[in-house]
Formats: C-alpha cells, sequence, structure tokens
C-alpha cells in the first residue's frame, strides 16, 4: 500500500470519525420539522449559513 | 475504492441523511456529488486556469469559468426576480474583502486549490490537499473569529444588482461585465490561440446546471466555505478552547443555533461532503499522483491552505461563495472579489514558482 493511499485512509477515517462524533453530541434532529424540498415557491426564506455573510 | 462499493456507501448515506436529517438535506448532498464528479471529472480548476491564462496565455480555462459565470447568471438572476425565498449571496464591499480576496488569490495558488479546489483535489486524493483541508477549516474559522475586526476597518452595506437595476437589468451589467473581461482575455493572449476545450466546456454547464439546483432547493447559493469553519468552531468549542458568546460572528442567532445543531443540518457541509465523494468516485478510476514534494514544499503548501482558509472568510467566500454565487446572483462584492484575487494570483504564480512547486 502506498504513503499516499495510507493519508488517503487516515483522511477519511477522520472525517468519519468527526461526522459521527459530532452527530452524537449535537442537538437531536427534529425530523418532524424538516425544510421544504425545494425552498423556490416553498414560502419560507433561506437561513442557512454562507461564506458570502458577514454576520 | 471500487466503484460499486463507493456507490453503496454514498447511497447509504443519502438513505442515512433522509430518514435521520431531511430529504432536503439529502438530495442536496446528491448535488455536492455531482458537483465534485464534476470539479474532478473535469479538473474544473480555477487556480489551474488563472495560472494557464497568466503563465501560457491559455484562456481555455478562463473561457471555460466565464461560460460558467454566465449560465450560472442567467438561471441565477431570474430565480431571484421570480422567488422571494432565494437569497443572493451579498457580501459588504470592505477592507476585509479587499485585503482578504488579494491574499486569497495569492495563497490558493501555492496551495494548488482554492475551496472547492482543495475539496475536490482532497476527494481524489492528493496528499497536499488532504492535509490543507482541515488547516483551511481553522483558518476560516479564525477568520469568522476576527471578523468583526476586519469589518471595523471600513465597509458598505451589501450591494445587489438586482434591486440597482431589477433582474433583467442586473443581467445586462452582469453579461456586458463578463464580455468585458473575456476582450481583456483576448488582448492578453494575442491571436492564433485555442479557445474552447470540450473538458472545460462540459465542465461549466454541469456545474452551472448544479449550482442552479442548490440555489433552488437551498433558497441560497453554493458556498463552500462557511461549511468549513463550521466543521472547526465545533470542535473549538467542544474542547473548551472557544467561548462563542463573545464572538461577534459566532453569537449571531443563526450561527449560534447552527453550532448546537448538527452540520449535517448545514446546507454547504452537505455539499462540501458531496463535492469529496464525488471526487473520490472519479477518483476510482482515474491517477491523482503528482510529483513528491519536499519538506519545505509541504511547509509551504499547508502554511499557505491556512491562510487561504482565513483570507476566504474575509473575503465573504472563496471562488464559489464569492466569484461564482457573488457574481451570479447579482452581488457587487463578487466583482471587487475577481480582480483583487486575481492579482494576488499574479504574485502567487510567481511565489510558487520560486519555491518549484
Amino acid at each position: 500500500m502506498s504513503t499516499t493511499h495510507k493519508l488517503q485512509i487516515v483522511f477519511w477515517l477522520l472525517l468519519l470519525g468527526f461526522l459521527a462524533w459530532d452527530f452524537n453530541t449535537s442537538d437531536p434532529v427534529n425530523v418532524r420539522n424538516e425544510p421544504p424540498l425545494v425552498a423556490a415557491g416553498s414560502g419560507q426564506a433561506s437561513s442557512g449559513g454562507h461564506c458570502s455573510m458577514a454576520q | 475504492m471500487k466503484r460499486l462499493p463507493l456507490a453503496l456507501v454514498l447511497s447509504a448515506f443519502f438513505i442515512f441523511l433522509a430518514l435521520e436529517v431531511s430529504i432536503r438535506q439529502a438530495v442536496l448532498m446528491l448535488v455536492g456529488v455531482g458537483m465534485g464528479a464534476a470539479l474532478a471529472g473535469a479538473r474544473f480548476g480555477f487556480t489551474t486556469g488563472w495560472r494557464q491564462l497568466i503563465e501560457q496565455r491559455d484562456p481555455q480555462g478562463v473561457t471555460g469559468q466565464v461560460l460558467l459565470l454566465a449560465l450560472a447568471s442567467l438561471a441565477a438572476l431570474p430565480l431571484l426576480g421570480q422567488f422571494s425565498e432565494l437569497q443572493a449571496a451579498l457580501g459588504p464591499p470592505s477592507v476585509s474583502l479587499l485585503v482578504g480576496a488579494f491574499v486569497f488569490g495569492l495563497t490558493m495558488q501555492i496551495a494548488d486549490g482554492c475551496g472547492s479546489g482543495s475539496l475536490y483535489k482532497a476527494g481524489l486524493g492528493v496528499p497536499l490537499n488532504m492535509g490543507i483541508l482541515p488547516l483551511f477549516a481553522l483558518g476560516s474559522f479564525l477568520g469568522s473569529v476576527h471578523l468583526d475586526f476586519w469589518l471595523s476597518l471600513g465597509q458598505i452595506a451589501p450591494v445587489s444588482l438586482s434591486q440597482e437595476f431589477g433582474s433583467s437589468g442586473a443581467l445586462g451589467v452582469t453579461l456586458a461585465l463578463l464580455a468585458v473581461l473575456m476582450l481583456a482575455v483576448r488582448w492578453w493572449v494575442g491571436t492564433g490561440q485555442t479557445w474552447v476545450d470540450k473538458r472545460w466546456l462540459w465542465g461549466a454547464v454541469a456545474l452551472a446546471v448544479l449550482a442552479t439546483l442548490n440555489l433552488l432547493l437551498a433558497g441560497q447559493p453554493w458556498g463552500v466555505v462557511y461549511g468549513l469553519g463550521l466543521w472547526a468552531a465545533k470542535v473549538a468549542v467542544a474542547t473548551g478552547s472557544f467561548d462563542p458568546t463573545v464572538s461577534a460572528f459566532w453569537s449571531q442567532a443563526g450561527n449560534a443555533q447552527r453550532l448546537t445543531q448538527t452540520v449535517f443540518m448545514d446546507v454547504t457541509t452537505v455539499t462540501n461532503i458531496g463535492i469529496l465523494g464525488g471526487a473520490l468516485w472519479v477518483s476510482a478510476t482515474a491517477s491523482s499522483s503528482g510529483k513528491a514534494l519536499t519538506t519545505q514544499q509541504w511547509a509551504i503548501g499547508l502554511a499557505a491552505g491556512f491562510v487561504m482558509g482565513y483570507s476566504s472568510r474575509l473575503a465573504f467566500g472563496c471562488n464559489i461563495g464569492a466569484m461564482l454565487s457573488g457574481i451570479s446572483t447579482g452581488s457587487l462584492h463578487g466583482w471587487l472579489w475577481l480582480p483583487l484575487a486575481f492579482a494576488g494570483t499574479l504574485i502567487g504564480v510567481r511565489v510558487r514558482r520560486h519555491f518549484q512547486f
């Protein structure tokens, strides 16, 4: 196995570990309050975070 | 990893998101997979396109990028006029933006990848970009913590071309400015150049379609940087090294709430994961091996990645969040970002050459 492949495995394990940790320690998701599949025309303004936000 | 097991893993992740988070986030993850596959499959590198224009007077990459900007604008600006739920990528013209865009343009050449470039190359398995990604996230987080200081140096309210000129007027202004850009490129490269490459062409069309889908589904344009900064912020909070209540940025209601939620509820996070997955999919049949780097090159590349993350937060986005999403949704900040980042790149390509990357 090449060094690159070993690095790839470490990278993905760290990422998956972070995501699993985050999901288990964050507030539970209220699946009954999920956003509309398509925001356009839903009547609900987007409230997600974006890089262009100053606040 | 072979494609079949990878497809099964991505399918399982899709089902997990649909059942445990929301169907929208699951579909957005698939949009991200498409973005990653398009970026990696077409090798649609913003950094490379700029470098080829400067060093080889090769306009093919920039032509592809301008086509992407034009197609995305043709879709996004009318949609923003039609649906009030959709948000434009409006960043404030500010000292922060000017400094951030310049430094970002410089460092992205050293790191050989912008925000989306670092993501898809990490997905492809390029060692330097895999190392850069966590440092980019850390830099982006620190940039957000310091953002109020940078904004105190001077800013004006975000300017929307749609609000100034209406949707049609904004589209006309945007396309006219893109035409001016192509004239400048034509002046620089001279005659006898090949302008269109199939790879850049299909990449531009695919990314424009996927960026439009992102806007329609999420209600906000495609972004990369916010999600990465959020990941680092969550780790910083969990380790007790950061108190979000004393941060002007992270104490804002929306940001504070996202710190308590799983990152799977964040739009930019799920598309970022999708991009990594899509690029990994492409890597199953494409070689990503490059030349081995020296210790000095590793150190400089990683440092550049950290500064790139920091400056992307100051610049209100990278090539995706500020340039593509800013310009295509009629934000003046996108048009300020572009020349400043290009000016930084003019220095960045020389630094890159100096260290023999």
